[in-house]
């Protein structure tokens, strides 16, 4: 593993954000958006319902966390597809660049995003809403460590699935992580789901990230339960995806997909 | 000439879908060679040099580069060796330097700024250092392709079609400078064209392939000669259209 080269594969990512409006306002606009619908409707919420002013803290929370997910989950995803798109993957594949080191590379800049985009999310929450994340205290770093986790995994099988299947399977890199948004219990609690879906969540790690959220939020303390579920799933979960993506990218070199995907 | 063979190619094939794209062939390149990849389109040149880089595992063969074996030995490979095509693009929207300053970290070039002035300067480029790579001609990019592919100064270098894509003046430019370099550091040169001339004036050997065979390999001059052909455009023509 050479940190010059992994230096090197963040740098191509970094120059890209520096100069493109489009890709910085990917990180910024979008979430943003996303910060002030779910916070007026929750501010209306509370207005009609003045009794259940923590909904607020539940919305805003759970917005600002998928949004951590999101972006983790994407920066690998999307950093792959730029190359497929520049047509340099040729390039970057003769070099010696391992996958480990490619992986880790976009899992940096996953979390150079994750930071950016969740300070900015912070900070307008706590100015427009009077919603400060930071009392969720200690527990917010494992949960969003856990988040970040989750981001990964779904970024890499993404891209094994982009590398195996071609440009075709690119929109994966967007639908996938909004597949598991109903199941993840995101903006309500589990219980809410049908029984035989809500064992489909309950193995997923968000489902375990949002369900801790909430019940930090409510004054409960972080549940140990939830959060060992969490990690136990998303270390499982990591293993299986980068088997996956080593099995695609020996798939790939076996069939020329390399010299194919590209297009 | 030091006749060490730096690559070693032995019964490689290539399958696809039932149909042999490279078909059994053997050949070796010594040090400091420049070897001609000949062959109609289709004859296997590409899927060849994509198995030696690693982008494409043999359905059967081995592989040795610079005494080691790829793919086993990949990643050691790779920083000994470079590719260059003006197939491959590199990202459109970073600056000539980044670019090259990416690429310069990837293969852990030591001093990245001096090699990288070195060698824009060597392919007259220092003036579009800051331009960004979309906005180069295709002759500028080619360059740069080249540029990217000496940064690990390559004791092996792979060109596919080097000159494809350029005027007169920047082709001849282009050779010049490619002898010069394989001159003073003895680099090896397998490269594929399409332009016979080219072939025969910096060819020590060629290996001309069809339909996934090596259906002659020497110097140009000697399978000129096998084959009775005064070019090796006519020789070229033979095969393509007859064979």
């Amino acid at each position: 593993m050479s940190a010059r080269r992994i230096a090197g594969l963040l740098l191509r990512h970094l120059y890209l954000y520096r100069r493109s409006l489009t890709r910085m306002l990917e990180v910024a606009y979008w979430p943003v958006m996303d910060l002030l619908v779910w916070g007026f409707v929750s501010l209306y919420i509370a207005q009609v319902q003045a009794k259940l002013p923590v909904i607020i803290g539940f919305f805003l929370g759970a917005m600002i966390f998928w949004d951590i997910f999101y972006r983790a989950q994407q920066a690998i995803a999307i950093s792959f597809l730029e190359d497929v798109w520049a047509r340099n993957l040729i390039n970057l594949f003769i070099t010696p660049l391992s996958i480990g080191e490619f992986l880790t590379a976009t899992m940096i800049l996953g979390i150079l995003k994750v930071l950016v985009t969740s300070l900015l999310l912070v900070v307008l929450a706590l100015s427009l809403y009077h919603f400060n994340l930071f009392l969720l205290g200690l527990s917010l770093i494992p949960l969003v460590a856990n988040l970040i986790l989750t981001g990964w995994w779904v970024g890499i099988l993404t891209t094994g699935l982009i590398l195996r299947f071609g440009q075709g399977a690119e929109s994966l890199a967007w639908a996938l992580a909004f597949l598991l948004q109903p199941f993840s219990a995101v903006f309500y609690p589990l219980s809410v789901l049908p029984p035989s879906i809500r064992l489909v969540g309950w193995y997923l790690p968000t489902t375990h990230v949002f369900e801790g959220m909430r019940q930090v939020i409510a004054g409960g303390g972080l549940s140990l339960k939830h959060l060992a579920w969490a990690t136990g799933l998303n270390a499982l979960y990591l293993l299986a995806a980068m088997g996956i993506f080593q099995w695609a990218m020996a798939v790939a070199r076996r069939l020329g997909l390399l010299l194919r995907v590209e297009g | 000439m030091e006749m060490d063979p730096v690559l070693r190619v032995t019964n490689l094939t290539k399958v696809f879908d039932g149909v042999r794209a490279v078909d059994g062939i053997s050949f070796e390149v010594s040090k400091g060679e420049i070897v001609g990849v000949l062959g109609p389109n289709g004859a296997g040149k590409t899927t060849t040099i994509a198995m030696i880089l690693g982008l494409l595992t043999p359905t059967a063969g081995t592989i040795q580069v610079l005494g080691m074996s790829m793919p086993r030995d990949r990643q050691r490979i790779l920083a000994r060796v470079n590719f260059s095509s003006p197939y491959v693009a590199m990202p459109y929207n970073l600056t000539v330097l980044e670019n090259l300053f990416v690429f310069a970290h990837l293969y852990e070039v030591d001093t990245p700024i001096q090699k990288i002035r070195e060698l824009l300067e060597l392919f007259n480029l220092s003036g579009l250092a800051h331009q960004l790579t979309g906005r180069l001609s295709s002759g500028e990019a080619t360059r740069l392709g080249l540029v990217k592919a000496l940064l690990n100064d390559p004791e092996i270098l792979f060109l596919d079609e080097p000159t494809a894509s350029l005027d007169p003046d920047a082709a001849e430019h282009v050779r010049e400078t490619l002898l010069h370099i394989q001159r003073e550091r003895g680099t090896t040169l397998v490269y594929t064209s399409h332009n016979m001339q080219e072939v025969e004036r910096l060819s020590h050997r060629i290996i001309f392939l069809h339909r996934g065979r090596i259906i002659a390999e020497g110097p140009p001059r000697e399978v000129l000669q096998r084959f009775r052909q005064e070019t090796l455009e006519q020789l070229f023509l033979e095969v393509a259209r007859t064979r």
